[in-house]
């Protein structure tokens, strides 16, 4: 923090000072608190095509239970933060995906979830799979498997948490906007 | 009526040479039947009260161009399947047309289930229906080039939306294909 | 009152779509609410598994199975053996074919109980959803004990299954048994025989006993609409014909034959009957080995054959050619989703759009099975 000491009170941290004063005040950063709030809401797009959806579904489901950590699905790119794609991608679908991720708002964060999204998967060797969804839309995380276990989504999820926990998201929107 | 050979005889007694061969190796048996002939013998496996096959499980759209030394090699064939309700007697039948020529007079009107089965069979054999209502792709996408399941399809070096919202390359590496020699072995 | 003017106009629904179970999108032309056709687009899920599998050995294909329907993976992947079994003429050993009416019943479960749950969902109720889910994850942790998977289990093989059941299978599945019944009818309570549940699916999209065999509808679809006929009972393969179960089938209970409710109540009473038929086998089992001696390279005789096994969503068929190679020269699947989704555009006429939703829920379809 910059301004460490305060005039008029010598060489006592500001934060001993609030914590004597107001002991359930939390003092962080913009940056951090927004991070904060930002990371325990991630709700996905549920965007299911194939096997995957089932594990999906029951990510969601009382077992897995993404609920605990801040995620519910939402129907509509618009209010998503997160999308997960579960399944094979046709290139009849391929510009679907495209359409919605653009449709999705900024700050978007994006899990290729199961072999088929990774790279076509079994069906590599077909004459309609789309061979990994990095070919259209920017991805952050991969998830193995076929059809991963829900487990391993959860971990996915929590992944995109830690990301964004990372983020200097005031400062880079400044420093865009500068520049 | 029981087994394909009494169904064939009593068939063969109505349309003559309307009906063709008939295979009696194969594991499940099956005939062919003229595509000049094929609606009134559809008409007739279904109406027939000895017959009665009113149910049609699926059309397969066959390429034989690669197939072993037999006399319809090189055709494409249209492979109906029939079930009888009332006792789950089951019937293959056949309809070759030449490559050049891959018309067949559609059933949709005898059987329902058709108009998708021959839609299917159109978009991945290409062979055309004569009559079908509504003969477009059904599973690929309207502006695909060529039908994926004749012997000699080869993929497309790229796929491209219409409006060229999405150009993506379909190449990849392929350890299977029949030319590579290490596969051989 | 010449003021109102009545025009028709277009809606896109889907492919992205919360309600249309996967991937399916449906260009609906409707005066006002009232829907005046119906074209379902489909293909979005083209996989091209029938061209993949003809460069690929017969034993290779079997996960393909699983992935054409995930839902009831088992019964799927059941269906493709038994169509190269009946290919090459192999006898299954009886414990082999026992597991397998086992796993495949319990998946049939599994599978209705997405079904009846995202039917729910789809009608504005959650909480049945949660309720089939939390079932579904014991029947996924017996598949898990058995197969290592929970969802696409490549547990069968050509002359029988993969391996022997475990240790404590036996006592598992029975005490599944007890568990589920009074689980069901908890979630009869809380859904199924609920007023509002009734009265929003009495008489909507009636399907006539002509209309569904006249587009080959199957399955529970065909047997909400009066028609017993099922392939257990009907063309009994495997070791079915030693079980003894009851075929539901719809009779208008609510409303009209072979309403949405029908469909929906065929599917409820089939979870108790497929109960009994885990029962029975169970304690039937024999033992003895699990697996036929089957050559490695496989090389069947030239020609054709259909097998078909009754999975969740009516007849799963599999038409292979042959052409003597150790690769099937064609395979062609035959699903129950496909037909039913055939029937849309002819029941849709006149409907409301939102009974549209019920319509598509009550068919229970996929997109991986129509489009394969």
């Amino acid at each position: 923090m910059a301004g460490r000491y305060k005039e008029g009170v010598e060489n006592i941290p500001i934060e001993q000072i609030a914590d004597a004063l107001f002991p359930e005040v939390i003092l962080t950063t913009v940056d951090d608190f927004l991070n904060w709030g930002r990371s325990w809401s991630v709700w996905y797009l549920l965007f299911a095509t194939a096997c995957c959806g089932i594990e999906l579904m029951q990510f969601g489901g009382p077992r897995t239970d993404a609920d605990r950590i801040g995620s519910v699905f939402r129907a509509t790119p618009r209010q998503a933060d997160l999308m997960i794609v579960a399944g094979t991608i046709t290139y009849k679908m391929a510009s679907r995906v495209k359409l919605l991720y653009e449709q999705m708002a900024e700050p978007k964060y994006v899990i290729s979830m199961g072999a088929c999204a990774n790279c076509g998967g079994p069906f590599w060797y077909s004459y309609s799979v789309l061979r990994g969804i990095d070919k259209v839309i920017p991805v952050d995380f991969y998830i193995a498997g076929c059809p991963p276990r829900p487990e391993a989504l959860l971990q996915g999820v929590i992944e995109v948490q830690k990301k964004i926990k990372k983020e200097k998201y005031l400062r880079a929107k400044k420093s865009e906007a500068g520049g | 009526m029981e087994g394909i050979e009494n169904i064939y005889t009593y068939l063969k007694g109505k349309f003559g040479e309307g009906i063709g061969i008939l295979d009696k190796e194969s594991r499940d048996p099956w005939f062919e039947v003229k595509r000049e002939n094929l609606r009134e013998v559809a008409t007739f496996l279904r109406d027939d009260p000895e017959l009665g096959f009113t149910y049609l499980v699926a059309i397969t759209g066959v390429d034989y161009s690669k197939f072993v030394d037999v006399d319809y090699k090189g055709k494409l064939c249209a492979t109906y399947i029939l079930y009888r309700l009332r006792d789950s007697h089951q019937l293959i039948f056949k309809v070759f047309v030449e490559k050049e020529d891959p018309v067949i007079p559609s059933v949709w009107d005898i059987w329902r289930a058709a108009e998708w089965h021959e839609r299917e069979a159109f978009d991945l054999v290409g062979i055309k229906f004569e009559g079908h209502p509504d003969l477009r792709r059904i599973l690929l996408p309207p502006e695909w080039e060529g039908h994926p399941l004749l012997k000699d399809y080869k993929e497309p070096e790229e796929y491209r939306t219409p409006d060229g919202y999405l150009v993506v390359k379909t190449h990849r590496p392929d350890p299977l294909r029949e030319n590579n020699e290490s596969d051989q072995k | 009152m010449s003021l109102t003017r009545s025009e028709e106009w277009y809606l896109n629904m889907g492919p992205h779509h919360p309600s249309t179970h996967g991937v399916l999108r449906f260009v609906v032309k409707s005066d006002g609410e009232v829907i005046d056709e119906v074209k379902p687009d489909i293909g979005f899920l083209h996989r091209g598994i029938e061209k993949i599998a003809e460069r690929l050995e017969y034993n290779q294909i079997i996960p393909y199975y699983d992935r054409v329907d995930y839902l009831a993976a088992f019964n799927a992947s059941w269906s493709y053996v038994m169509a190269v079994e009946k290919l090459l003429g192999i006898e299954v050993p009886p414990r082999a074919e026992y597991i397998r009416v086992i796993l495949g019943e319990l998946n049939r479960i599994i599978s209705h109980l997405i079904s009846v749950g995202s039917f729910a969902l789809d009608m504005g109720a959650v909480t049945p959803f949660t309720w089939a889910i939390r079932e579904r994850e014991v029947v996924n942790d017996i598949f898990e004990m058995v197969t290592g998977s929970r969802l696409t289990y490549n547990f069968p093989r050509i002359g029988g299954v993969y391996q022997d059941v475990p240790e404590g299978f036996r006592e598992k599945v029975l005490q599944f048994c007890e568990y589920f019944p009074p689980k069901l009818k908890e979630f009869n309570d809380l859904i199924t025989y609920q007023k509002i549940f009734i009265h929003r699916l009495a008489n909507v999209a009636v399907i006539t006993p002509e209309q569904a065999i006249a587009f080959g509808l199957t399955g529970p679809n065909l047997r909400g609409s009066g028609i017993k006929y099922d392939l257990r009972k009907n063309r009994p393969y495997s070791v079915y014909s030693e079980f003894e179960f009851d075929i539901p089938v719809g009779t208008g209970e609510a409303g009209t034959l072979g309403d949405a409710y029908d469909r929906y109540m065929v599917r409820i009473r089939e979870m108790e009957e497929s109960c009994k038929i885990i029962k029975q086998a169970i304690e039937k089992m024999p033992d003895g080995p699990v697996r036929a001696k089957v050559p490695r390279k496989l090389k069947p005789p030239v020609g054709d054959v259909y097998a078909a096994t009754e999975a969740p969503r009516g007849e799963l068929g599999v038409h292979l050619i042959s052409d003597g190679s150790s690769r099937p020269y064609r395979m062609k699947i035959r699903t129950g989703s496909f037909a039913a989704m055939s029937i849309v555009n002819e029941v849709s006429h006149g409907l409301m759009i939102a009974d549209l939703v019920a319509l598509i829920g009550s068919l229970d379809v996929i997109a991986p099975e129509i489009d394969r």
